[in-house]
């Protein structure tokens, strides 16, 4: 679990100019994982490791595994369907959380 | 060492521009301004600049390819007019909330409805409170001083704001009359290279341009306003240096025999100069008038402005635009809020001139002191009047 | 200060000559504007150009409207517009032409001094085209006075290159040869 950081500068005094972000990927500490009411489940058995689901999620949090296999990062994953709505030889199946 | 020197006002501050090297010219040429941008593109293609010139497609491409430049780090300028203008509009507040310093000359002209090719300032209210700095030049000499100045204010850490260069459409960028034109040598010497306080690139972690939620945009868009208001500093601080370099002298409000004046008369732009004559004509008839022109508009020297014209009966102001359904016109609104709250204040009178490039002559602006002059003791019965409009 | 109107049409110059004044005017120290009838203008269509000349700083912009001295590089604009339309009485209108002063006096209506010269002749002798600003900017410098014909050499040189030498000729062919009469 990350340690509390303060979200927003307290005040205006402490705006970075312009707003700039001098800390890199600082999108991956805001987890929304805890977005979701669905998540994603491979059946891989069906799956053709065509990719598909990967190339679409908008997320970017599905990678592949060593052996080719797909799966969603559940901290990122906030359970949109597009994989599932994506996936042609239907190995995804949206299930509730 | 300077050179005094004839040329078109226009192809003046292109070459100023170029005096300052910037590495990157985004541009798209629109009457009156069309000799800036094309200008630059020569100096560039003949080698005598090394600077990426893009002839981008459109005014909105070439606020954009600025942007994107300058937050690469690099030096940047651009020009334009009135519907170009507005054409950049959506990128227009963005470039000082990502507190970039673009540099933009601004041949002012009227805004469209009907199309009007002409000299008015209804270009730059279109624009006056998205955080640009803005300078007004009276004369060629002073479009070409700011244009150079401009570069230093902006890339001060302190501002890191991007400047308009105002300049009368036609009225100044078409007119050929005698500058001190600066060499390199001295440019250099006042200007040096670029330092970026952030720059975009692979070797360095920053993202510029990210969304500000409820929750942090107040505080973001203060500290932007704090940086304009605060600006004023760095610019007369570099007023002084341009002073002590160049022996000319910038004022955010020249007065012309303003010091004892009656009836004052504040301008904006070269139709000041013109107002000067008037203001020698009735102080040889007795009738003590003064002229002010306003160089700095962005951030407003309010300061400045009272200290002005205290002591003066009737302040008229000039303005070069409707504030449509408005109850004033805007230099004018922005007065009134000025001098609210002074116990002692002039009368104020109103008068909307030279919409669209009408012209207007040193007789129009003694009638406009005349009649003015009595405006401490009789309240005018319109709040502004635009001048000489044909009615039935 | 003395103040010039420039009659021409779109194409034939008239803004190479106001400019060319306003620089020769500069290199001698003294301050000029010069500066077209602003707007978009085809070839062909009547336009005015305009200059300021004083040994002090000028701070007038506004138009022109009671020139010293008018200048018509067309003849077919004498008659089609008032070009003597506010020269002052003592002023002078300076005519491309072969007919005599009296004849444009009749036309135009204006009292005061006219000079005259075939600068339609000279530009087609001398520089092949009957391109007539600089053949005219030499007849100006004659009246004018104040303002050196020399003065404008370096830029008119600067400005036509390898024409330069045809463009000089005309203009002091002008200059000599321009007659200033008064009719009345």
């Amino acid at each position: 679990m990350t340690k509390a950081k303060k979200k927003w500068p307290e005040t205006w005094q402490e705006c970075t100019p312009g707003l700039m972000v001098f800390e890199p990927a600082s999108a991956r500490s805001y987890k929304t994982g805890s977005w979701r009411a669905q998540k994603p489940i491979w059946d891989n058995t069906k799956c053709i490791k065509c990719g598909v689901c990967y190339l679409f999620c908008p997320e970017g949090c599905i990678s592949e595994d060593a052996e080719g296999y797909f799966m969603a990062d559940l901290d990122y994953c906030k359970g949109c369907g597009i994989c599932y709505h994506e996936c042609w030889p239907r190995a995804i199946k949206m299930v509730e959380e | 060492m300077s050179k005094r020197i004839g040329m078109e006002i226009a192809l003046a501050v292109a070459e100023a521009a170029a005096l300052c090297r910037p590495d990157v010219v985004a541009a798209y040429p629109i009457t009156p301004n069309t000799h800036i941008p094309e200008h630059l593109a020569e100096i560039v293609a003949e080698g005598h600049l090394d600077c990426e010139y893009l002839p981008v497609e459109s005014e909105h491409s070439a606020l954009s390819a600025c942007t994107g430049a300058c937050a690469a780090g690099a030096r940047v300028y651009t020009a334009t007019s009135s519907q170009g203008l507005l054409y950049m509009y959506e990128i227009i507040p963005i470039v000082p909330a990502m507190r970039l310093p673009v540099v933009m000359a601004l041949g002012n002209r009227a805004i469209s409805g009907p199309i009007n090719i002409w000299n008015d300032h209804s270009d730059i209210m279109c624009v006056r409170d998205l955080g640009w700095i803005s300078l007004f030049a009276a004369n060629g000499q002073e479009a070409v001083d700011m244009t150079i100045q401009a570069f230093k204010i902006a890339e001060d850490h302190d501002v890191m704001l991007p400047i308009l260069c105002n300049l009368d459409g036609f009225q100044l960028t078409h007119v050929v009359e005698s500058m001190l034109m600066p060499d390199q040598e001295e440019v250099d010497k006042f200007l040096p290279p670029r330092k970026p306080y952030a720059a975009v690139h692979p070797d360095n972690i920053v993202s510029m341009g990210t969304l500000g939620l409820p929750e942090i945009y107040t505080e973001a868009r203060m500290a932007m306003n704090e940086a304009l208001m605060n600006s004023k500093k760095t610019i007369y601080k570099v007023w002084k240096e341009w002073e002590q370099a160049f022996g000319r002298k910038y004022e955010p409000i020249s007065s012309y025999k303003g010091e004892d004046a009656d009836v004052l008369m504040l301008t904006m732009g070269s139709m000041g100069e013109t107002a000067s004559i008037a203001v020698d004509q009735l102080r040889g008839e007795g009738f003590k008038a003064g002229m002010l022109n306003m160089k700095l508009f962005r951030p407003f020297p309010a300061d400045e402005l009272r200290a002005a014209v205290k002591g003066a009966k009737v302040l008229i102001v000039t303005d070069r635009a409707i504030m449509c359904g408005g109850e004033i016109a805007p230099v004018c609104a922005e007065v009134r809020a000025a001098l609210y709250d002074e116990p002692v204040r002039p009368a104020i009178v109103n008068e909307i001139i030279g919409l669209g490039g009408r012209d207007v002559r040193v007789e129009d602006f003694v009638k406009m002191f005349k009649k003015a002059a009595s405006a401490d003791k009789v309240k005018p019965e319109k709040a502004f009047e635009i001048y000489g409009v044909r009615s039935s | 200060m003395i103040e010039v109107r420039w009659h021409g049409r779109g194409g034939q110059g008239a803004v190479t000559s106001v400019e060319l004044l306003a620089l020769a005017a500069i290199e001698e120290g003294k301050y000029a504007q010069g500066f077209p009838s602003f707007g978009p203008e085809r070839r062909g269509a009547p336009v005015a150009a305009f200059n300021r000349i004083d040994d002090h700083p000028i701070k007038v912009r506004s138009g022109v409207y009671t020139p010293d001295i008018v200048v018509v590089l067309d003849e077919s604009l004498v008659g089609l517009v008032n070009v003597a339309d506010g020269l002052k009485p003592d002023g002078i209108l300076i005519v491309n032409t072969a007919k005599s002063p009296k004849e444009i006096a009749d036309v135009t209506k204006f009292k005061g001094k006219i000079a005259t010269v075939d600068g339609s002749s000279i530009a087609w002798k001398e520089l092949g085209v009957p391109i007539t600003n600089t053949t005219m900017l030499g007849a100006l410098f004659k009246v004018l006075g104040r303002v050196k014909l020399e003065s404008a050499t370096g830029h008119v040189e600067h400005r036509f290159g390898r024409v330069a030498n045809k463009n000089l000729a005309a203009m002091k062919r002008a200059y000599d040869e321009v007659k200033i009469s008064s009719v009345n």
